[in-house]
Formats: C-alpha cells, sequence, structure tokens
C-alpha cells in the first residue's frame, strides 16, 4: 500500500509579499505584483512591465537571515527565504530528524551574478567568488546547508514545470518509502538572460499579462521563490500536526511537438491532467478548481484550453490563471501556483484571473475574474507546463480532520 | 531585384543554418514555411532578426511575418517596399 | 527487481561509438580538456532538423539514438534491424551544465545593448531541451524530465529510474547524462581552482601530482527494461548520493551501509571503479579507500580516458556494463592488478571535491 503525502509547511516570497501571512493578505485583495521594474537592469525596463520582488539584494540578504552573504546569488537568497518559511512553518526544527530530502527546481540558476560578471570572469580575477554560483545547483546546495538537509538533495529544470516535477518526485519518493519527507518547490530571479531570452521569442506582453482573453499578447515576467514541505500522513499524525492537503495525483508528459509551441490540440496537456487524475483516482467531475498554466501566450491559453475543454467535457471547473497576480515565475510557477492551489482548499477561496475581459472565441468557457470566497473547494488541480513540451500537472485535496 | 533574391538566399541559408541546402534549391516564389522548405515559427523570429541587423527594418508585430516570409521574393519585395507587402 | 542495461550510446574523447567493440585501443592527448570525438551527426538527424541543434544537442540525440539502436528498438542507420518499437516509457536527463556554448552566445550577445538577440540559442541553452528535443525525435509523449545537480545529475535521473521501475510505471527508460567544455568555460572555471593550468598527457594523468583535474565531456544514455534481451549488459541494483560527509571514516560507513542494503559485503566485489580525476587534493579520497576498505579489491579507474565532467559516472556506467558483459578489464583502466575469475558484482564511486559523492552497483 502505497503511503500518502500530505503538506505540512509552506514557504512563499514573490512581489505579492515576502512570506505567506503576506501573501494571503495580497490575494485576498486581488492585488497584483505586476509593475515596473526597480532592481534588475536592462534597456528594456521601459518597455516591458515585471513582477519583480520588490526588495534589494542587500534587503533579501536580512531577510535570510545570513551573517555570511559572500557568494550569494538572488536566485539564492529567493530561495533560502522560501524555503526557510516553509521549514519553520511546519516545524521542522523541533521534530524528530526523519529522512529528509531537498527537491529543488530553478531554470537558470545562479544567472543573475553570471550576466553581471561574466566579462570579468573571462578577463580578471574581481568575481572569481561567483564563478561557481553560476549553476543550478548552487542555491540548492546552499538551502540544504543552512537547513542541514542532507539525506537526499537534487535539483531539478525543466523549464517552467519545474518546481511542479520537483514536487512531483518528492511525493513520488514518500510515497515508495524512499524519504519521510521531502523540501520541494522552485525558485527564480529575474535576469537580464531571461528578458533577452523571453524578448527574442516576441513574447512579452508590453501591458501586464492577460491570459485567456482574446487580446492577449504574451507573457509577464515575474520573480520568487515557493517551497512545500511534504510528508508521509503517518509522520505528519504522529507529529500532531496541522496537515494543509493531500497530494493525491501527479502526472508528467511529453508534447514532444515542438521547442517551443504548443500543439494546438494540447496533447501534452491533455495527457498530463489526465494521468494526475488517474494517479489520484478522481474523476474529473470532482475537480472544483483549475489552477491554470495561463501564461497569456496565444499559443498557450488555446492549446490549455482546448485540452480542458477535451478532459472535462460539459462539466468544465472554475479555472483561472494567476500569473496576472505574480507574474510568471518560470521554473518557481509550479510551487507558487501549487500554494496558491493549497490555499484555496484552507481558505475556502477561488481566485481571480485578472485583467480578463474578452471572450476567446476558441474557448467555450470563460475564467473566474473575481475573488471567490467562502466556497467549498475539495480538490485542486494546478497546471505547469515548459518549453519542450514538458507538462506536469498536480492535484491536492482537502483532508479531512 | 533578381540580385537582392540571391544575396537573401544566401543569408537565409547562413542564418537558419540550412547546411543541407544551396541557394539553387530555394525558388524564389515557392513558399519558405510548411510545404515548402519546412520552417517553423522560431525561424520565423530569426528572419525578423535578419531584417533588423541587415537591413534595419523593424518588425513590431510577428504575425506580419507570415506575409514577409512568405517567399524570398516577398521577403525582397518587403525590403525594397515595405507598405507594398503589409 | 533490478532493470536490465539493454542498450548504451557512448560519445566520449575514446572511441565508443560503436557498441559491439570494448575499447580496441586508447585515445592519448596532450591537451587542456578531452574533447569528446564527433561522430557523423548526419547519419542520426535530419539535416532540416539539425538546423537548431548546437554540439550538445546533437550529442544527446544521436548517443541516445545509438543506445535505442544497440537495444534493438530502432533500426540502425543503415536501415538494418526492425527496430522493437522507438517509444521507451520515459525519458530521463542529466546535465550539470546544459548547453554551455548556447548560454555564452547569449551572454556575449547581450554586451551589444540587449538588442538583436537570436531566439535560437535561448532555446537550447534551457536544461530541459536534450531530452525534449530526444522526445520530438522519437514522438515519445510519456514522462520526461532532467536533473541538474552538478555530479548528481546523472545519478538522480538513474535514481528516478529506478523508481519508475520500482513503481511498475516504466518496462523501458531511456535514461543519460551529458555535458559539454568550450574553451571560454574551461578558462572562467580554471579560476575558480577546478582544472589543471597547462595541457597534461591523459595516460600520466597522475604522475603529476598537481592540483585541479583534467577536464572532459561526453554524453552517455542507457536503455534499461525490466526484461533481459539478447543485447542485456549487465543489471543495475542500485544507486546513492550522499550530499557532504563530516567525516572521512563516514564514507567507509556509507559504503557498507549500501552493500549491505544490496545483500552484499566488500569481498564479493570483483571490481571497484573510482573516480580519480588527476586532483592531487582530492584524490587523496580514493587512496584512503583504495589502501582501506578496497585493499583487497580490483581497482578500475576511468577519468584519463574522458575527463572530469559532472556526467561522468556516465562513462563509468558504461565501462563496468563492459567489463560485465565481456568478462574482461581493459588493462589501460586497470589501477592495481587482483587476480579474478568471474566478474560479477561492480561498485563505482565518485565523488567532486568531496562535496558530491555516489555510489552505483551492477551486477552481471
Amino acid at each position: 500500500m502505497a503511503r500518502r503525502v500530505v503538506v505540512t509547511g509552506i514557504g512563499i516570497l514573490s512581489s505579492i509579499g515576502r512570506n505567506l501571512p503576506e501573501t494571503i493578505d495580497s490575494i485576498l485583495q486581488s492585488r497584483s505584483g505586476i509593475g515596473k521594474l526597480q532592481h534588475l537592469d536592462t534597456p528594456h525596463k521601459k518597455e516591458f512591465p515585471f513582477a519583480e520582488v520588490p526588495w534589494s539584494n542587500d534587503q533579501l540578504v536580512e531577510l535570510a537571515q545570513l551573517t555570511d552573504s559572500e557568494g550569494y546569488s538572488r536566485n539564492a537568497l529567493l530561495g533560502v527565504i522560501a524555503a526557510r518559511e516553509a521549514f519553520h512553518h511546519a516545524r521542522l526544527p523541533h521534530l524528530p530528524p526523519l529522512r529528509t530530502g531537498l527537491i529543488s527546481a530553478t531554470t537558470v540558476g545562479g544567472m543573475d551574478r553570471c550576466e553581471l560578471y561574466f566579462n570579468d570572469f573571462l578577463t580578471n580575477d574581481s568575481k572569481n567568488i561567483y564563478i561557481d554560483v553560476y549553476d543550478c545547483a548552487d542555491s540548492t546546495e546552499k538551502i540544504a546547508d543552512i537547513l542541514h538537509i542532507r539525506d537526499y538533495v537534487t535539483t531539478i529544470s525543466t523549464a517552467c514545470s519545474s518546481a511542479a516535477n520537483a514536487i512531483l518526485l518528492g511525493g513520488r519518493m514518500i510515497r515508495s518509502g524512499q524519504l519521510d519527507r521531502v523540501i520541494a518547490g522552485g525558485t527564480e530571479a529575474l535576469t537580464t538572460f531571461h528578458v533577452n531570452g523571453f524578448n527574442a521569442l516576441k513574447i512579452l506582453d508590453k501591458i501586464p499579462c492577460r491570459p485567456f482573453d482574446a487580446n492577449r499578447n504574451g507573457i509577464t515576467l515575474g520573480e520568487g521563490a515557493a517551497y512545500l514541505v511534504l510528508e508521509a500522513e503517518e509522520a505528519a499524525r504522529a507529529g500532531k500536526r496541522e496537515i494543509l492537503a493531500e497530494l493525491t495525483g501527479y502526472g508528467n508528459a511529453c508534447e514532444a511537438f515542438h521547442q517551443t509551441a504548443s500543439a494546438p490540440d494540447g496533447k501534452g496537456a491533455f495527457l498530463a491532467m489526465e494521468r494526475a487524475l488517474q494517479v489520484s483516482g478522481t474523476d474529473p467531475s470532482e475537480i472544483d478548481y483549475i489552477n491554470a498554466h495561463g501564461t497569456g501566450t496565444d499559443n498557450n491559453d488555446i492549446a490549455e484550453g482546448v485540452a480542458i475543454e477535451r478532459l472535462f467535457g460539459k462539466r468544465i471547473p472554475k479555472v483561472s490563471s494567476t500569473k496576472p497576480l505574480t507574474g510568471h515565475m518560470t521554473s518557481a510557477a509550479g510551487s507558487v501556483e501549487a500554494i496558491l492551489s493549497i490555499l484555496c482548499l484552507t481558505h475556502r477561496l477561488i481566485l481571480p484571473n485578472l485583467n480578463f475581459t474578452t471572450q476567446m472565441p476558441e474557448l467555450n468557457f470563460t475564467p473566474v475574474t473575481t475573488l471567490i470566497r467562502d466556497i467549498d473547494v475539495k480538490t485542486v488541480l494546478s497546471n505547469s507546463f515548459g518549453f519542450g513540451g514538458n507538462n506536469t500537472s498536480l492535484i491536492f485535496k482537502k483532508t479531512p480532520i | 531585384m533578381e540580385e537582392l533574391i540571391e544575396k537573401l538566399k544566401e543569408e537565409v541559408i547562413h542564418q537558419l543554418n540550412l547546411e543541407d541546402i544551396s541557394p539553387e534549391d530555394i525558388e524564389p516564389d515557392s513558399p519558405l514555411f510548411g510545404e515548402g522548405l519546412g520552417l517553423d515559427s522560431i525561424d520565423a523570429l530569426e528572419l525578423i532578426v535578419l531584417l533588423e541587423k541587415n537591413y534595419g527594418l523593424k518588425i513590431e508585430d510577428p504575425k506580419d511575418g507570415k506575409k514577409i516570409f512568405h517567399s524570398i521574393r516577398t521577403m525582397a519585395e518587403y525590403i525594397t517596399e515595405p507598405q507594398k507587402v503589409c | 527487481m533490478a532493470p536490465f542495461i539493454n542498450g548504451i550510446g557512448l560519445i566520449s574523447p575514446q572511441q565508443t561509438t560503436n557498441p559491439g567493440v570494448f575499447l580496441p585501443e586508447v585515445m592519448e592527448y596532450a591537451v587542456d580538456f578531452l574533447r569528446a570525438v564527433d561522430p557523423n551527426y548526419k547519419a542520426y538527424i535530419n539535416p532540416l532538423a539539425a538546423r537548431r541543434m548546437s554540439r550538445l544537442i546533437k550529442m544527446g540525440i544521436t548517443s541516445a539514438k545509438i543506445a535505442l539502436i544497440d537495444a534493438g528498438m530502432l533500426p540502425s542507420p543503415k536501415g538494418e534491424g526492425s527496430g522493437v518499437g522507438s517509444s521507451p516509457d520515459a525519458i530521463i536527463t542529466g546535465t550539470g551544465l546544459g548547453s554551455v556554448e548556447d548560454t555564452e552566445k547569449i551572454l556575449t550577445g547581450m554586451n551589444a545593448g540587449e538588442q538583436l538577440m537570436n531566439p535560437t540559442p535561448f532555446i537550447q541553452s534551457t536544461y530541459n531541451t536534450i531530452s525534449s528535443q530526444i522526445a520530438i525525435t522519437l514522438k515519445c509523449h510519456n514522462y520526461n524530465s532532467t536533473y541538474v545537480h552538478r555530479s548528481f545529475s546523472f545519478e538522480s535521473a538513474l535514481q528516478d529510474t529506478l523508481l519508475q521501475f520500482a513503481e511498475g510505471a516504466a518496462m523501458t527508460v531511456l535514461v543519460g547524462g551529458i555535458d559539454e567544455m568550450t574553451d571560454n568555460h574551461l578558462q572562467i572555471t580554471r579560476r575558480a581552482g577546478h582544472w589543471k593550468m597547462s595541457p597534461v598527457n591523459n595516460l600520466q594523468l597522475l604522475s603529476t601530482r598537481t592540483f585541479g583535474a583534467l577536464a572532459g565531456e561526453g554524453a552517455a544514455y542507457f536503455l534499461l527494461g525490466n526484461q533481459s534481451t539478447a543485447s542485456t549488459y549487465a543489471t543495475l541494483r542500485d544507486v546513492k548520493t550522499i550530499y557532504k560527509l563530516e567525516k572521512p571514516l563516514k564514507l567507509e560507513e556509507a559504503i557498507h551501509d549500501f552493500l549491505s542494503v544490496n545483500n552484499l559485503n566488500v569481498n564479493q566485489l570483483d571490481v571497484v571503479i573510482l573516480g580519480y580525476n588527476g586532483d592531487f587534493h582530492f584524490d587523496a579520497v580514493y587512496d584512503q579507500l583504495g589502501s582501506g576498505i578496497f585493499n583487497g579489491t580490483q581497482q578500475v579507474w576511468y577519468k584519463h580516458l574522458c575527463g572530469e565532467y559532472y556526467t561522468s559516472t556516465g562513462f563509468a556506467l558504461w565501462l563496468g556494463a563492459n567489463i560485465l558483459k565481456h568478462q574482461m578489464i581493459p588493462a589501460a583502466v586497470k589501477f592495481n592488478n587482483m587476480p579474478s575469475e568471474r566478474l560479477q558484482n561492480i561498485l563505482i564511486y565518485n565523488q567532486y571535491r568531496n562535496i558530491n559523492h555516489s555510489l552505483l552497483l551492477l551486477s552481471r
């Protein structure tokens, strides 16, 4: 009998709040984090809006409670703050040690330092301390060191589904009995590397992103980090701790269609959601809310929308993309949106798809546009899809007390 | 115009790294995308960069690319008379 | 039940792309880093698809295809063999650095005021592009993931693979480890003390007794299945990663534990493959084991053939699997000389900078 996997801790840092309470406050007021860049320097800052974390690196060092911050990228700072919050939220420091793993996700790792110092790296020794910070594993190892996690440490990068795959792997390792506890999530700092990369693909919207809107014109990049503490149910119950939700299902599929574009029939999205439902043993009619990937690109929203219609038929659950709130946090989007989905369960909410005005002619459903409160939400599905067709869906359920 | 067409063929082959294709393989009027050369949306973005870099022409909306990059000839026409194509 | 290694594709600085032969001769180099020998990529990738592939991606797709051909799942480039079906149930890749070449193109390109950037290097610089391009090539819609954790990258991919089999979710998994080196990246990471400061002869790597490793690169894909076939090399029994050991003694303890979980003891190991990379300082970790726990074991090393890179254990797994299949240890990889009759169990132990340690166990 496979073990059940529950969520006992959450840590989140984004443009809408430096911790969980601030995040909840922002979503209750539908306050978006999208605005002008203050910290990242790029000639494109006048052209596009961004969902930047509104704190400087020095302020983040303080938030991260670091005594020695030498060799820290912004990516690692964001990750440490959110992972530490999750760790304390689950009261792990006060619990007996169990086999604990850290599975973190990122797409460009410490690129925020590398892009600043690349020319120094090539020509002089002044920034050598940042050379090893460049890769994806650096922030993961810094988090592992701070939280003293030794039993299992790894990093996943599957573009914009990275953190969803970190949660998926955490769930699988607990279910199979390899670990008892996993801190799983992702961290991503805004970089000129990403700004220019997505701009080269011509998919940055000049105004805040409008997922599922007929006039949508691209994404709004964001940054931040979010981690979940996943535990075997018996460990959580033995510790008499609050269980926030149960991770009941996950599905990973590869669209295998194109390097960047989604298949028009949404095949990859369909397969990921279908597999998650299968693993969860959940009928589509039981899903109360879908936190869509909903990037606001022409391509994604059609493909995802068509896949939702194919899978759910006439009984389409409430759907929204929360990217107009947080921006598209790329690798971290999966864990941020998993957390927002879990908050729907714990706080009896459906989150709004802001910036929506015009129905897409290709779709028969309309996203939820205003916050719904005091609503019974038992089962949520969260979608995260990445370049190359790396698609992952997660299902969380409210756990009976 | 014919000179420009020949030059464009070379530039397209270089920009898109079409190793096994020679300029003679490309008919000026045959479609570059789909059933023609088999190019896709990323190639279209590469061609936007090519036009801006080599000809100083900025295409703001990638959707305009469809008409401009229909064939080598439409590209040449856009370079000589942008208004006529879009 | 441990899955079987049924096909291998390895692109390395040695002549390894023909799975039919096992290290017939050893390539000697005197270089800054060991560069992988490029096979004829055109035999494996059609030119239109190749137009947007940098070298690393070509290496990945080609080695993956060689593994599938070796396992009888794809016909050979000449059309030989039918191929019983080309889609594995999962494609999982480990890469420490992804496409370094494309990442550098973007970083260099941004120097010109962040204007006129090409989309292609960005697409290729994403770490998951290798796994997803293999999936596109095979039209494979199954599980697909990418691990990017320094010298845990390939090991994490293998651990996910073993979990797929344990869950009963897969009958076949294509799993690989791949990394490249560039001149710029070598120059940069030399500053951080990773590499030797001048060219060395790879076959005399350990005699220099200097700091820094000899860098290398390579791509290794493996087709693992839950059934043995005519092409089976070995079984992959277990993989463990150990992050930062506080005390050196703990390492021997960890190795004993790992073996005992797998119902083995050190005496039952016929070969241990060690990750000596020429860095005098960190190679001491292997020396200690060699004169300690592995004192009576046949020791083998491999990085003088492929160099150090984050997914070099792909080369080691190729080596171990071939030693078991051919029941023969090439002289060039022997670190000591122990009498051996039947080669049954092989342990691979690797570490990078005494931080990321890994253990792989394979049996005949």
